[in-house]
């Protein structure tokens, strides 16, 4: 009402995609006809659905939007753009406790064979990868889209790049995980371990990823401030290198494209090697570099702190970059790999623990002077801790790329309790303090519902690891030695099942641990819940006093 | 200018940013991924190793969509306890017509690498069926209704269609008698089957599931699993001959 002269009319981005996602919803009506295998045709029918929900989402927020877009800046600041990141906050939390019950299901199964009810959706081998994708790229990717969209427009002053394409990502991504999750419980998978999508899953991440590298980096082009904030360099990385390592360990030909099998382009060695660069480098740029730029943000910002050390950053970024592509051959040593292959990669992973350690530094002595709040802040806590369990991780991932010591861990339940801490205590409570800070950032809450309930859920959750990776270091030790022990006669002592025996009192405790993570998270999901609902009435008081960034 | 100095362009300049991180992470692999290709000494060459079956592959499929390398490795070590239990270690060329390759990164079940004809396929079909009916300690998941699915006969050639074109080297005549020699081999006595062990050297055609009809997952799976590792004769096989 207020500018007439503006008349409505749909921009070039909302008119094209809705027909991009009508011709969409078309051609995967036709693939779900055409389709040779059932999960195909769901596969194909959920898109299509999906599809002509896009078409209705992008017309109906035609007509509720007035004729302008939003403005780039309100009164001189910054107009930023919070509600992908709402959502994409939202379905971490989400996906995160599907992710850690899915975890604790598949450690019973382990303790508890009966639970797998000899049905093929919920026996272990299918519930696997659905765990590991759940946290990793559903709960972690979730948690990284969120914060990388928040630091990325406070750091550049700038409102996020794009109208639509903030939501197509958003959508986008957690349509993958759908696609990806529910093709695992009906047998759907590729066979590569943290790389088990099929092939059309493949091709739609890489669409949203590439739309996700645009956004990101228009946003960047568009900023007020000279200098790219670090954080934003650590999410260059990984978004830059995961799109790398994605086209690298994916190509496939599909057996028919109107079914989901396809086999892989590279075999035997190749791929082996292939496969766990990418395996890797998803912990390496994925879980590390990506959770490093939370790491750069959130904790100065909690602290009310400077980072330490600039330089420090610098050297620890260009470093950890160039050396973690080159670890991922120690996840094959002694294997038909060349020697050569293994050995550079073990020298590079023993390497790789200095700027990793370089990382740690950084964010622990950013607290220099803040110490004391460690006693009152526990969301702080949270984050510190994280990175103190990045220290711890990033330690014996070196020594466990040693080939003596490799020889011995490869194979065990240690290599499980490696991942846990590195999962569980560096990301997970990276990832935790993160959205105990985002969620009343951005819902425009003076602060969250309860700090109590934030230190219940730090204690249960760090008694859950400690009960988890212990459990794991004793069982993978144990089983190692097993594997190894010889009689006096020479003979090789215990069978393989005696050394399956042993290990089910630790995956009890295992569980138990699991159990605990999980209760943990759910403490959080109601408080945060809590923050949005009840903070309602403080949104008046705040509105003139917001925080200059 | 100084070195702090310098590093301005990366932290001023977005696309010389992204160009530097792309250049960075290039090195690594391109010097540990690029030689397994052309390296002859990689891949030793060794007698017997030839592309799956029909009913071998569909067992494959069975293993890949059944997650079963996420508790079964594929892959002896050359460590003395390792052959000792397992046999022999692993060649790069056993599993050179992988795809993908299931080496495996967590053992808890045992290596398979080399199960294959170390039991009966009784015992694999019971156990399959139901673990702790032969192991009481197992912990694995029971595959009972690898049974009661049949395995499509005519839908295989086209997978192996696809693994020709990524590099298996099935031949014609394989290609266009796959649906009859899936059901050659779990059927001693089809007509075809010495046809079929003339296309396939080594291969054992036996009713695995010891079920009359149609091939199912369960004969497939077992195929799969008795074949394993056992294509090189070690009897034979010239260790000195492939020093890398």
């Amino acid at each position: 009402m207020s500018q007439p002269s503006i008349s409505k009319s749909m921009t070039i981005g909302e008119s094209g995609l809705a027909v991009v996602f009508a011709v969409t919803a078309f051609l995967c009506v036709i693939a779900s006809a055409k389709a040779l295998d059932a999960p195909f045709a769901f596969h194909a029918a959920l898109s299509a659905a999906a599809s002509v929900a896009a078409v209705f989402f992008i017309v109906n927020r035609y007509f509720e939007r007035p004729a302008a877009l939003p403005p780039q800046e309100i009164n001189g600041r910054p107009n930023y753009n919070m509600g992908p990141i709402k959502f994409a906050s939202f379905m971490a939390m989400f996906w995160g406790i599907a992710g850690f019950l899915v975890g604790l299901i598949i450690a019973s199964q382990l303790a508890w064979p009966a639970l797998n009810f000899d049905l093929p959706w919920i026996s272990f081998g299918r519930l696997r990868p659905l765990h590991t994708s759940a946290v990793i790229f559903a709960f972690g990717g979730n948690v990284l889209i969120a914060t990388s969209f928040y630091v990325v427009q406070k750091s550049c002053r700038a409102r996020l790049a794009g109208d639509l394409a903030p939501w197509f990502v958003v959508l986008g991504y957690n349509f993958f995980i759908l696609i990806a999750g529910t093709g695992y419980l009906l047998g759907v998978t590729q066979g590569k371990e943290y790389a088990e999508p099929e092939w059309y899953s493949d091709l739609w991440l890489t669409i949203v990823w590439v739309v996700y590298l645009l956004v990101f980096l228009v946003t960047v082009i568009k900023r007020k401030e000279p200098h790219i904030f670090v954080a934003n360099w650590f999410y260059l990385a990984f978004i830059v290198t995961i799109a790398v390592l994605h086209l690298g360990n994916n190509p496939a030909l599909p057996v028919s494209v109107f079914g989901s099998k396809s086999y892989v382009a590279w075999g035997g060695i190749q791929d082996a090697m292939f496969q766990w660069w990418y395996g890797h480098n998803a912990v390496g740029f994925f879980l590390t570099a990506g959770f490093l730029a939370i790491m750069y943000y959130f904790i100065p910002k909690r602290a009310d702190r400077p980072i330490y050390s600039y330089r420090l950053s610098i050297i620890h970024f260009w470093a950890l970059i160039f050396l973690y592509i080159w670890a991922g051959p120690h996840h094959l040593h002694y294997t038909a790999l060349p020697d050569w292959t293994q050995t550079l990669g073990m020298t590079f992973s023993i390497m790789l623990w200095m700027p990793s350690w370089g990382g740690m530094i950084n964010g622990l002595m950013t607290l220099s002077g803040a110490w004391d709040k460690l006693r009152t802040d526990p969301v702080l806590r949270m984050l510190v801790v994280s990175v103190a369990f990045y220290g711890m991780s990033t330690f014996e991932g070196p020594m466990m790329s040693i080939k003596v010591v490799n020889s011995l861990s490869h194979y065990t339940d240690w290599t499980i309790g490696h991942v846990h801490s590195g999962a569980l205590g560096w990301v997970g409570f990276v990832s935790f303090g993160a959205l105990y800070c985002l969620v009343p950032w951005a819902w425009n809450r003076k602060g969250l519902y309860s700090l109590k309930l934030v230190n219940w859920h730090f204690w249960i959750a760090t008694l859950g690891i400690v009960l988890y990776i212990s459990a794991m270091w004793v069982s993978g030790i144990l089983q190692g030695l097993m594997w190894r022990a010889y009689t006096s006669l020479g003979f090789l002592e215990y069978s393989f099942i005696e050394t399956v025996e042993a290990m089910h009192p630790f995956y009890i405790i295992r569980a138990a641990g699991g159990g605990l993570f999980l209760i943990g998270s759910l403490i959080m999901a109601y408080n945060l819940w809590m923050t949005v609902r009840v903070g309602e009435q403080e949104v008046q008081l705040p509105v003139a006093l917001q925080p200059a960034e | 200018m100084s070195f702090w100095t310098r590093h301005q362009i990366f932290e001023k300049n977005s696309i010389i940013l992204i160009v530097g991180i792309l250049l960075v992470i290039a090195v690594g692999g391109l010097v540990e991924i690029t030689p397994l290709f052309y390296l002859k000494s990689t891949i030793e060459k060794v007698d017997g190793v030839r592309p799956y079956t029909p009913l071998e592959l569909a067992g494959r499929n069975v293993y890949v969509r059944e997650g079963c390398y996420l508790c079964h490795s594929q892959m002896v070590r050359p460590l003395r306890d390792e052959v000792e239990r397992y046999g022999h270690f692993s060649l790069a060329a056993e599993s050179m017509y992988d795809h993908p390759f299931q080496w495996g990164s967590k053992r808890t079940g045992p290596d398979l690498a080399r199960v294959g004809a170390k039991y009966s396929d009784d015992w694999h079909v019971t156990h399959l069926t139901n673990p702790r009916a032969i192991v009481p300690q197992s912990v694995m998941p029971g595959y009972p209704f690898l049974s009661k699915s049949e395995v499509d006969p005519d839908a295989i050639a086209g997978d192996m269609r696809a693994l020709r074109t990524v590099g298996v080297p099935y031949s014609d005549e394989q290609l266009a008698n796959a649906a009859a020699d899936l059901k050659a081999q779990a059927d001693p006595d089809n007509a075809g089957t010495d046809a079929f062990t003339k296309r396939y050297a080594k291969a054992v055609v036996r009713n695995f599931d010891g079920k009359t009809g149609t091939p199912t997952e369960m004969d497939a799976l077992v195929a799969y699993l008795q074949m394993l590792g056992t294509l090189v004769d070690f009897k034979i096989y010239n260790e000195k001959a492939n020093l890398r």
